[in-house]
């Protein structure tokens, strides 16, 4: 209780209560979250069920847009007949997901490398570095392209629709270890050549021992805020993905295949389709942007001193 | 000095710095030459102070003697027991009988730890036989005897000033009852008036405990205080190596004499600002002969050629070709 | 008419909720090629005043009250552009950091007669002239040579010596030293004051020296300011200020100096530490320390009051200056 206090009276709590863009893109990103985890509750209906789905209800406006409209269907309903705003709501979920997953990948792989590279030093760190810069040289998406499109052709379209979010997410989240490696090990030869580190190895402690307790948990700040972006990145890689049609089949879409499937529709009038997910992915992804400038502002250890 | 009473040994010492990254695609750099052919001895008991301006090697002698640096040439021996080259395993009991308080009270104290942390890690791991509660009664002793309220231990170090996380950094050094503590300018960094409570917590130690300190500083009038034997370092070398009172009743380096003289007096004369004496050679490219010629005011010929060694000259052993005329 | 007079001056730093305030009521004054050195602590406000001075200080800080006057102008009502002309001009500064004077990317010689021409109207030669003459001044061996050096060439004593001759370039009636030599190894060190004390003497030019070192101000200024969490404890001149402090803080400090004290014995200490500007303790700021408190110091802050020749804030100088 002591401890949920302190952090309540903190000066981080102060300035996120001053900032008005920082609660409202907090609120947001939490709404977002919580819909989305809750979608099997709360939506009316399960896109994926197909006894739900009647493709005499398919390509109905949105309420507001005039007669056609059917009062079961709030934001309308896509080519299928699904409804829209279960739709997104369950892609909205899969976008997350695979988000928060492939961060945690990220975090995983670049943290670990990042931490022996920048502790170990030599050899290992230049290997690690070298092969950091030559995944940088090349873009995210076209890895990511490349490797779906390799398992697509080999498993077939049948186990690749099973496996899409496996797949997406150790994509996307093999794709961009670097960023985490880079900014773990500058943070840790920073770390490493403080007092203190030299202290734990005046007293003896085993090398694992001074990464893992005394030089990991001091950099963890710069990991916090460059996650915000990377979760952003990932659901965009993810979305960009699908809409090429190289992420989330159709039958399970996220929001990405969502606003790719809507496309083809849209000349013919159907707006919907490709219009409400879009703007559901722009404020996402700009809720969790601004939340992380607003992070990065507070951790500045520049801003934060004194 | 017979060889019963020698605490620490440091013979023929060199260590080199290669100022460049030793990775696969690295460029070759150049070699810095912080400690050139150093012996010194260290008796039990003693206050062993070691001056110099920065870059002189002082601060790399003390982390070489902790193992923090590896040597390039020579041997360090404690209690006739060779430290240098030894294992990790075989050097851990070494870890308890030596410590080591730092220059930088702010970097010195992990910041995400308590200090009951911060304290309790050096005994838990080299005593892991103790409960927890001998563990928190020997906190509590170590915290009390350098002064500093219990009530700190669930506090984290940005609570506190720098004179207070210096006194905790001493007290996590002594945690684990060593015999020998290196400090590294452990007063540098502190503001005057907290300056005097932190040596006076050091002398304090000194006193109770037993303690030997290999005390490095720049400042000479602490040492004047402190110290009980001097060794003045300039350029990776000891100039002059005498007893505390010995040197500074009578300087005989040119070095030690101009260093003496920038203490300033607080006699309520004026600063006299005579000749400049040029500026400090880098280690990279040493000097040739005595490291001290280019800002010597007695240097002849022979300091440009000759490296001087250290020899015994009036009760002090001076590293000078002429120690017999500077007095 | 003193040449630079401080009066009430009053800086606060509004800090997320709270404003701390750095200095309070602190007045001075620094005559015609007067030294006075301000000794304090850090976070003591010593830096804070000079900065205000100049109207340098860094945001969100402001000056919130009390006045500037130089030359007959209250510098609080000159605007930014106006200040330019007395700043480093009039009055120059010298910092911790040579860095934070010179441009890495410039050469010595360049800074400097870009400094001159913003300040004067002269020409390329004779501001090449007279640039080489200041580093001359300064003693810098073939100044002609280091006129075209980049200051990463330069030693670190060199560097500050660079930049006392960019500060002396326009002939400034004042030139403000914050830690001047801080950074310096011991034996530049003193070099370095000498030569600023000397160059002060010989061009008449005031100096506000701003260190924690009181042995290094007794050795340099006519006149110590004493500051204690952002007030004045003491002020008087150098002499008696050390031989005779009438301040508990001011006599505490030059005690605990090894230079005072029996090699080998404990030395003479001050408890506790200075308290940080958001908590500083009702009445006189000092009186956790001090040995000399009472009630009254408790609950009553002291007002600088004059005693001989010094001006202090203690409800017990008398006492002190007995003891």
């Amino acid at each position: 209780m002591n401890k949920i206090r302190l952090f309540l009276g903190s000066d981080f709590i102060y300035r996120f209560r001053q900032d008005r863009a920082a609660q409202g893109s907090f609120t947001l990103f939490v709404l977002f979250v919580l819909f989305a985890f809750a979608a099997p509750l709360i939506s009316p209906f399960d896109p994926y069920d197909r006894l739900q789905i009647d493709l005499m209800d398919s390509e109905l406006p949105p309420l507001w847009q005039g007669e056609n409209a059917d009062a079961r269907f709030l934001l309308g309903t896509d080519a299928q007949g699904r409804d829209m705003l279960s739709t997104i709501l369950y892609g909205t979920r899969i976008s997350l997901i695979i988000g928060f997953c492939a961060v945690g990948l990220q975090i995983f792989l670049g943290v670990s490398i990042g931490l022996i590279s920048g502790y170990v030093g030599g050899r290992i760190d230049s290997f690690f570095m070298r092969l950091a810069d030559i995944q940088l040289s090349l873009s995210t998406l076209m890895i990511a392209i490349i490797a779906s499109a390799v398992f697509k052709a080999s498993f077939g379209s049948e186990i690749y629709g099973d496996m899409a979010i496996l797949v997406l997410v150790l994509v996307i989240g093999i794709a961009e270890w670097p960023q985490y490696a880079r900014t773990v090990r500058a943070s840790v030869l920073a770390e490493r050549s403080k007092e203190y580190v030299d202290a734990a190895r005046v007293i003896g402690l085993p090398r694992w021992r001074i990464m893992f307790r005394h030089v990991l948990p001091n950099t963890l700040s710069p990991i916090l805020v460059i996650s915000t972006v990377q979760i952003a990145n990932a659901i965009i890689s993810e979305a960009a993905l699908s809409f090429l049609g190289l992420g989330m089949p159709v039958n399970k879409p996220s929001l990405g295949s969502l606003i790719s499937s809507g496309f083809e529709f849209i000349f013919s009038g159907s707006w919907w389709i490709t219009v409400i997910p879009s703007l559901v992915l722009v404020v996402l992804i700009l809720s969790i942007n601004l939340l992380g400038d607003w992070l990065r502002d507070v951790l500045n250890p520049r801003l934060y001193k004194d | 000095m017979s060889d019963t009473d020698g605490l620490l040994k440091i013979d023929k010492l060199h260590k080199r710095f290669r100022l460049s990254s030793d990775g696969w695609f690295g460029a070759k750099g150049q070699v810095v030459n912080a400690i050139n052919d150093v012996s010194l001895e260290i008796t039990k008991g003693e206050s062993f102070c070691l001056v110099g301006e920065s870059g002189c090697g002082k601060s790399t002698l003390a982390r070489t003697v902790m193992g923090l640096e590896t040597t390039s040439a020579g041997s360090i021996h404690y209690m006739g027991e060779r430290i240098d080259n030894m294992s990790d395993a075989a050097r851990l009991p070494y870890r308890q009988r030596m410590q080591m308080i730092f220059q930088n009270p702010y970097a010195s104290l992990n910041p995400r730890m308590t200090i009951s942390q911060t304290l309790e890690e050096p005994l838990r791991f080299h005593r892991p036989d103790l409960s927890d509660t001998q563990v928190r009664d020997k906190v509590v002793e170590v915290m009390e005897s350098v002064g500093n309220n219990t009530s700190w231990l669930s506090r984290f170090p940005h609570e506190f000033s720098g004179g207070q996380r210096q006194r905790i950094s001493i007290a996590r050094a002594l945690m684990v009852d060593p015999e020998f503590v290196v400090a590294d300018e452990p007063i540098s960094a502190l503001d005057v008036s907290i300056q005097a409570q932190v040596l006076n917590v050091m002398m304090d130690a000194r006193d109770h405990r037993d303690l030997t300190y290999l005390f490095i500083t720049h400042d000479l009038s602490v040492v004047e205080h402190f110290g009980t034997r001097v060794a003045v370092m300039y350029l990776g070398v000891v100039c002059e190596l005498a007893e505390t009172k010995t040197l500074f009743a009578s300087p005989r380096h040119p070095y030690t004499q101009l260093l003496l003289s920038a203490i300033p007096k607080m006699d309520g004369s004026e600063m006299t600002h005579d000749r400049m004496h040029g500026e400090v050679p880098s280690a990279m490219n040493l000097p040739t002969g005595c490291v001290f010629h280019g800002r010597c005011p007695h240097a002849k010929d022979v300091c440009k050629t000759d490296i001087p060694t250290l020899r015994q000259v009036a009760g002090r052993q001076v590293a000078c070709h002429f120690a017999e005329d500077t007095g | 008419m003193a040449l630079l007079e401080i009066k009430n001056l009053e800086v606060q730093f509004p800090l997320g909720r709270k404003t701390l305030q750095a200095i309070h009521g602190l007045s001075f004054d620094l005559d015609k090629g007067e030294r006075l050195g301000i000794v304090g602590e850090s976070g003591a406000g010593k830096s804070v005043a000079a900065f205000s001075i100049l109207k340098l200080i860094a945001r969100p800080g402001r000056i919130s009250g009390g006045e500037v006057i130089f030359d007959g102008q209250d510098l609080a009502l000159l605007s930014q552009e106006e200040m330019r002309h007395i700043r480093g001009n009039r009055i120059s500064m010298i910092f911790q950091d040579p860095m934070m004077t010179l441009n890495p990317v410039l050469t010595v010689g360049t800074q400097m007669t870009e400094c001159l021409k913003a300040h004067r109207d002269i020409s390329d030669s004779d501001a090449k002239r007279i640039a080489i003459d200041k580093l001359a001044e300064v003693k810098i061996p073939s100044p002609q040579e280091r006129f075209g050096n980049y200051p990463h060439q330069l030693s670190g004593g060199m560097r500050q010596r660079v930049v006392i001759a960019i500060a002396l370039l326009t002939d400034p009636a004042v030139i403000i030293a914050d830690e001047p030599t801080t950074a310096l190894d011991v034996t530049i060190q003193a070099e370095i004051m000498g030569l600023m004390l000397d160059l002060c003497r010989d061009h008449g030019v005031a100096l506000m020296l701003i260190t924690h070192d009181l042995a290094v101000v007794s050795q340099v200024t006519q006149k110590i300011c004493v500051l204690y969490a952002g007030r004045l404890a003491e002020q008087g001149p150098t002499r008696t200020l050390i031989a005779a402090p009438k301040h508990p803080y001011t006599r505490g400090l030059v005690k605990a100096l090894p230079q005072q004290n029996v090699p080998g014995t404990r030395l003479y200490q001050i408890p506790g530490s200075m308290p940080t500007l958001d908590d500083v303790p009702p009445g006189c700021a000092f009186n956790p320390r001090c040995s000399f408190a009472d009630d009254r110091c408790r609950r009553e802050v002291p007002e600088p009051r004059q005693i001989g020749t010094h001006l202090v804030a203690c409800h017990h100088a008398e006492t002190v200056a007995a003891a």
